[in-house]
């Protein structure tokens, strides 16, 4: 696994090295053409990766002091994972309730989910000064409004995706239940609940990098004391004086995306682990 | 309602002996610490932390804000947000915005009032290369031309107007980012700049052909303030509804005569005010916020008729590049500012002793460090 992420990224520098290097020769045009490159190669388009590793090294300032950007960074994903955490429990919960709702009565489903596909549509741009207004005037902190914003775009993959996997039992199990006498309820957790989990852990794993994705979009947007959202903000805004910077934190938000994704593939596991004990 | 109308006249009185230069004996707005209770109240900011917001910050650091009973709520901009539409929401209880931008809310409804006009000049250039020989707006004849949009670009337009060039023709008008690179790789021949941001990033890059940093000789500004096209900008806005209530009133009177106040501090005190900026989270360098304090000074310092004061010409004018550009519809009603809580501010800050006016201010050198640490 460890050998593998190495490889993975020794790759990557690879390509982007031997990009810019092309790049540099042919004065940014595909060999043999008058056609210019896409992304031109130069250091403050493309940094050497060199750099970019080097800049994580170090310092940078934080306050009244300064220290090395991978801890800056380390800090600062602390924060935008509590945000993360809230944001993924909340569309966790909500998505399975709505999930449960439309499985009880069709005529839910009809409704409702049309709408959740089209909740889906609607920029975050636009949302994020509603759910920021409206938070402050019910006295929540911003940080909630931030969580909400991740909730909004974490619900979506859970609802549709548990709506499916309770759907998912062969009609002769449900009859089988249904000649025990079993309720509504016991037939949803003895059968329907396991039988979704198949559908439930992708979706929890696209829930969860997308919880990133809405905390640092809800920090953007919102603008917050702290974040990787906040950080990323700022080194943009400075990308002429130091690249460097910017390619670094959006390495830090794609460490984050990787390590939630990271920890509910352990969570599945461990479920996993169980069933076959279970099966044993 | 028999307070509210002793106050009014109280100001009015203020307002008479401020004129008359006389010391103002009696203080209506206490700045003793004394609090029986101590009022909550948010403001928005533009965008984050850094040293255009340093007087807001320092009234907050140095307890200027509890002197005056107030425990104040600094809440940093976001992309998204914008501090006018907050406070007209009722998500907030005041907010710093720009002139032409907050009018846009109002002319569409909402009752936000500025209350003080806190920086008395305008801190945006167009900044292109000396070697290209734009040193005026006629000059942009021709050329690329960068702006942020978004409502950034009206004193170029005007100024390229009033110079008698045709913008949708005689010149490429286009849309930059932030930052500065578009400039930097000469993809553009004039950048649209803060004076005490974007310009600075320039002078803290490296230039490819000294190794060492870009000097301000390698580079040619036009001012907006020098080709009377400048508008006004960071102000601070209050709920023109609430105004109506008198502990609104009274609050408003408070939180503009402690950030007046903090304002003052941070001219007396810029290095102090820069530690304050760098200690509420700035990722910028120490270099940087130290330029953009000393230019922030710049725009605010000195001001003439005392710190916060509406220079009416000034308004006018803004006014007079917003309808000409068709940024308002006609001219908005008299409503749109009032100088009365700036007066009384003043009356209670030069009550004290204080310099409001700060006429013998001298603008400190700062050197920019590589990369603005």
């Amino acid at each position: 696994m460890l050998a593998t992420t190495f490889v993975a990224v020794v790759l990557v520098v690879l390509l982007w090295e031997g990009y810019k290097w092309v790049g540099q020769q042919t004065d940014d045009r595909l060999p043999g053409t008058g056609i210019e490159v896409l992304v031109s190669t130069d250091d403050l388009t493309m940094p050497h990766a060199k750099d970019i590793l080097g800049e994580l090294l170090s310092d940078v300032r934080d306050g009244r002091s300064t220290l090395p950007m991978s801890l800056y960074l380390l800090k600062k994903a602390w924060f935008t994972l509590q945000e993360a955490a809230i944001g993924f429990f909340l569309g966790l919960v909500v998505g399975l309730a709505l999930a449960v709702l439309m499985l009880r009565w069709r005529v839910v489903e009809r409704g409702l989910l049309p709408w959740i596909n089209v909740s889906q549509t609607v920029p975050l741009i636009a949302l994020a000064p509603i759910i920021v207004t409206w938070g402050r005037l019910n006295d929540l902190p911003d940080l909630f409004s931030i969580s909400l914003i991740a909730a909004y775009l974490t619900f979506f993959p859970v609802a549709v995706s548990a709506l499916r996997g309770l759907q998912s039992p062969d009609v002769a199990d449900v009859e089988l239940m249904r000649s025990y006498a079993a309720s509504w309820w016991t037939t949803l957790f003895k059968l329907r609940l396991p039988a979704a989990r198949a559908y439930l852990f992708p979706a929890f794993k696209i829930a969860a990098t997308l919880s990133v994705v809405g905390a640092i979009v809800g920090e953007i947007s919102i603008g917050t004391k702290t974040g990787l959202g906040r950080a990323i903000l700022e080194f943009a805004q400075r990308y002429a004086v130091s690249p460097e910077r910017l390619y670094a934190s959006v390495i830090g938000a794609a460490v984050l995306g990787l390590s939630v994704f990271g920890l509910v593939n352990l969570v599945e596991r461990m479920f996993a682990g169980r069933d076959r004990e279970v099966a044993a | 309602m028999k307070t509210r109308q002793f106050t009014r006249v109280a100001a009015a009185v203020m307002a008479l002996t401020l004129l008359a230069g006389a010391c103002g004996s009696e203080e209506r707005i206490a700045a003793t610490g004394d609090c029986e209770t101590v009022d909550s109240v948010s403001l928005q900011l533009q965008w984050f932390t850094q040293a255009q917001f340093a007087g807001y910050f320092a009234a907050v650091d140095k307890g200027i804000y509890e002197k005056y009973c107030l425990d104040v709520t600094v809440l940093e901009g976001g992309v998204d947000i914008a501090p006018q539409q907050q406070l007209a929401s009722g998500a907030v209880d005041f907010a710093v915005s720009w002139v032409p931008k907050a009018l846009v809310v109002r002319e569409q409804g909402a009752n936000v009032v500025n209350v003080a006009q806190v920086f008395q000049r305008s801190g945006t250039l167009q900044v292109s290369w000396a070697d290209s020989g734009i040193t005026t707006p006629g000059d942009l004849a021709g050329k690329v031309v960068g702006n942020w949009g978004w409502g950034n670009e009206f004193e170029l337009l005007a100024g390229a107007r009033k110079a008698g060039l045709d913008p949708s023709t005689d010149f490429t008008l286009v849309q930059q980012s932030f930052d500065m690179l578009a400039l930097l790789t000469r993809e553009i021949d004039a950048s649209q700049a803060m004076i005490y941001n974007e310009y600075a990033q320039v002078l803290e890059a490296v230039n490819p052909d000294t190794g060492a940093r870009y000097v301000a000789s390698d580079l040619s500004v036009i001012d907006w303030n020098d080709f009377g096209t400048a508008m006004l900008q960071d102000a601070i806005w209050a709920d023109g509804v609430r105004l109506a209530d008198a502990g609104y009133q009274d609050l408003t009177r408070r939180f503009v005569a402690g950030s007046l106040e903090g304002w003052a501090y941070c001219r007396d005190n810029s290095s102090d005010c820069v530690e304050i900026v760098l200690a509420n989270g700035s990722a910028l360098g120490a270099s940087h916020q130290a330029w953009q304090m000393n230019e922030i000074n710049g725009l605010i310092w000195p001001s003439p008729d005392g710190v916060g004061r509406m220079d009416a010409d000034l308004w006018a004018q803004t006014i007079g590049v917003a309808t000409s550009e068709s940024i308002l519809a006609s001219a908005p009603d008299a409503g749109a500012y009032t100088t009365e809580y700036v007066d009384a501010a003043l009356a209670s800050l030069n009550g004290r002793g204080m310099d409001t006016t700060g006429q013998n201010w001298q603008r400190v050198n700062v050197t920019l460090n590589l990369g603005g640490e």
